[in-house]
């Protein structure tokens, strides 16, 4: 609630505010840190490929990682099993989204790695290193015949894979961007 | 129409203000006696002839419980809770859905908030959370919760909406389900933090920066692209939600509030802001949240939840007990503003009367609206429409589904077949009093 006591503290404040002219004052309580510091934390990936981190992998050696981690849910060779599919040539026919897969939907090849780096596998997120993430990634865009089958993902290739769908998005309000 | 036998305790006639029933919200307006009033009429003092003598109750004759630290609902209310998609926590998301037919006015209360967790609700150590605000600034700086207590709180009422709520309306027919099965994933709250152009000022902007990436702190990581332009608008960094900390599953122990917005792109259990020149097209923007339009292609950056309203009471699975004065009353809201004004409609939409609205009507919160209506106990199709305050009308289905298009065949109820649904909902009323989920 707005009370009196709160109101009067407001006002003085606003004075405050306009006697020290042009500076806002704000706690600063904020503590330093470096991005060094961070860096652990710093996951996030843009499609240009900024962020990828170093490393590489082969669409052989995710099909082995795949095997052991990931095909218990996603279903032998990503055709899909209690969660969603990830290979598919399925083309999108009405507007259900559960046609949605990575060949015909995932705009940028920087989703797939991004995702897998942050949130898989399910029960244990964070725990594949970068190598086992770029070589993931590269057996799912080979799996979709998207990359070659002996083509190598790294922070260099994997933006320039083209994906199908990437022209086919129209920016709802651009006007807030 | 109203009949002559309408008369408030002042004499004066219920006003009818639209077909099938519909009466002048002014009855309603500073006259509470009105409607009490007029739903006595008839029942005069020889009808109370035959009434029973009171009597005491048996808690009334006892000591009652004791007082317990945190109260909960009497246990009369136990069907007031929400209803979830995956009770048996497999491997998989997990929504609830806020039972709007049990509640009134316009907050949702904390324990019946809705929320969609993509991994589970972690457990935070309050003490050992941090935020951190870094990339495109000119210094990045780290937060804890005890330092953003002690910065300038500011509150607001702001509702939260998944893109995916009201999405069982894209089936080609009617699902016969429940407002909360139907519009459940959106709620209302008082959220107070710190706003987060308070910490911008801090760290500086460096010119470049026209997104930040906010990503939360459980298993997923979940992360989505936010416009400088909101972060700079009315982003908060919230700690509280109706006064007390935030709930484990709305993002304790602190969570992005973006008011209007998408509910995903509120992240909660927010651990991390970058500032980026560019969208990091995280899954959630990439793929889950960009609607496919029946022409093949789709919406990307929806951001808006745009304006919408439905009747709560009477609504689908309810039954009027009888002819007479009823209250319709729902709940309209806009990610642009204000609402405006609601439009209720009793026969299909051929006839449109105003609601009243309660005050207080805040941008970007839920609007509690109301009218009264003597249903003469034959068939009904009630309808809410909703406008805000900048000009902005909720479309008919028949609109909605023109441009946007609708499933060949039902999906199931817990299931996200298309997002951003916000056309109107028709409610039909049998001369039974059995009311249904009806396209109209």
């Amino acid at each position: 609630m707005f009370t009196p006591k709160r109101a009067i503290f407001t006002a003085s404040m606003l004075l405050a505010i306009t006697a020290s002219a042009s500076l806002a004052e704000t706690p600063n309580l904020g503590k330093p840190i470096d991005e060094a510091a961070i860096a652990n934390w710093d996951i996030s990936i843009l499609p240009d490929g900024t962020g990828l981190p170093k490393g590489s992998g082969t669409p052989a050696k995710g099909a082995v990682i795949y095997a052991e981690k990931c095909s218990a849910c996603h279903g032998d060779s990503g055709k899909g099993g209690a969660a969603a599919a990830l290979v598919s040539d399925k083309k999108i026919e009405g507007i259900s989204a559960a046609q949605k897969t990575i060949k015909n939907f995932i705009g940028d090849s920087t989703t797939i790695f991004d995702f897998i780096r942050r949130a898989m596998p399910f029960q244990a997120p964070r725990s594949l290193g970068d190598d086992e993430v770029y070589a993931l990634t590269a057996y799912i865009l080979a799996e979709n015949k998207l990359i070659g089958p002996s083509d190598e993902m790294n922070a260099q290739t994997l933006p320039k894979v083209k994906m199908p769908n990437h022209d086919n998005f129209i920016i709802r309000f651009p006007d807030r961007i | 129409m109203a009949r002559s036998g309408d008369r408030d305790v002042r004499g004066q006639t219920l006003e009818a203000a639209a077909g099938n029933g519909l009466i002048n919200r002014r009855a309603l307006l500073g006259r509470g006696m009105v409607i009490a009033g007029a739903m006595g009429a008839g029942i005069g003092p020889s009808a109370a002839a035959g009434a029973e003598p009171l009597s005491d109750g048996p808690w009334s004759l006892e000591v009652g419980d004791p007082t317990p630290l945190y109260q909960v609902p009497s246990k009369f209310e136990a069907k007031v809770v929400r209803t979830l998609s995956n009770p048996n926590h497999e491997a998989r998301n997990s929504h609830s859905r806020t039972p709007h037919h049990f509640l009134e006015g316009t907050t949702t209360p904390n324990g019946l908030h809705f929320t969609i967790n993509h991994g589970g609700i972690p457990t935070i150590d309050p003490d050992k959370h941090r935020l951190v605000i870094h990339g495109l600034v000119k210094q990045p700086l780290e937060f804890t919760l005890e330092t953003l207590s002690r910065y300038p709180m500011t509150s607001r009422v702001s509702f939260v909406e998944c893109g995916g709520n009201s999405a069982p309306m894209f089936a080609p027919e009617p699902m016969q389900e429940t407002v909360q099965a139907l519009h459940g994933l959106a709620s209302c709250a008082e959220w107070t933090g710190v706003k987060l152009s308070t910490l911008l000022e801090e760290t500086g902007v460096d010119p470049r920066a026209k997104w930040l990436i906010a990503e939360g702190a459980d298993s997923p990581h979940l992360s989505r692209s936010v416009p400088m332009q909101k972060a700079l608008d009315d982003a908060m960094i919230a700690l509280y939600q109706n006064g007390e900390r935030i709930m484990p599953g709305n993002g304790y122990p602190m969570r992005l509030l973006l008011p209007g917005y998408e509910g995903n792109m509120n992240v909660k259990f927010l651990r991390r802001l970058k500032l980026v020149e560019q969208p990091g097209m995280s899954y959630y923007e990439a793929r889950t949240y960009s609607p496919i339009l029946p022409s093949g292609k789709a919406y990307r950056f929806y951001f808006l939840q745009e304006v919408k309203s439905f009747i709560t009471h009477p609504s689908h699975g309810m039954a009027l007990k009888g002819p007479g004065l009823h209250e319709i009353s729902g709940i309209a809201y806009s990610g642009t503003g204000r609402i405006e004004k609601v439009m209720v409609s009793a026969d299909g939409g051929k006839s449109w009367a105003q609601a009243a609205l309660q005050e207080p009507v805040l941008s970007k919160a839920f609007t509690r609206f109301r009218l009264p209506w003597r249903w003469d106990g034959g068939p009904a199709t009630l309808q809410s429409r909703a406008w805000d305050e900048s000009g902005n009308v909720q479309p008919t289905r028949a609109e909605f589904v023109a441009a946007r298009g609708q499933l060949d065949k039902p999906a199931p109820v817990l299931a996200f077949p298309n997002q951003h649904y916000n056309s109107i909902t028709s409610w039909g009323v049998a001369s039974s009093g059995e009311v249904k989920h009806v396209y109209a």
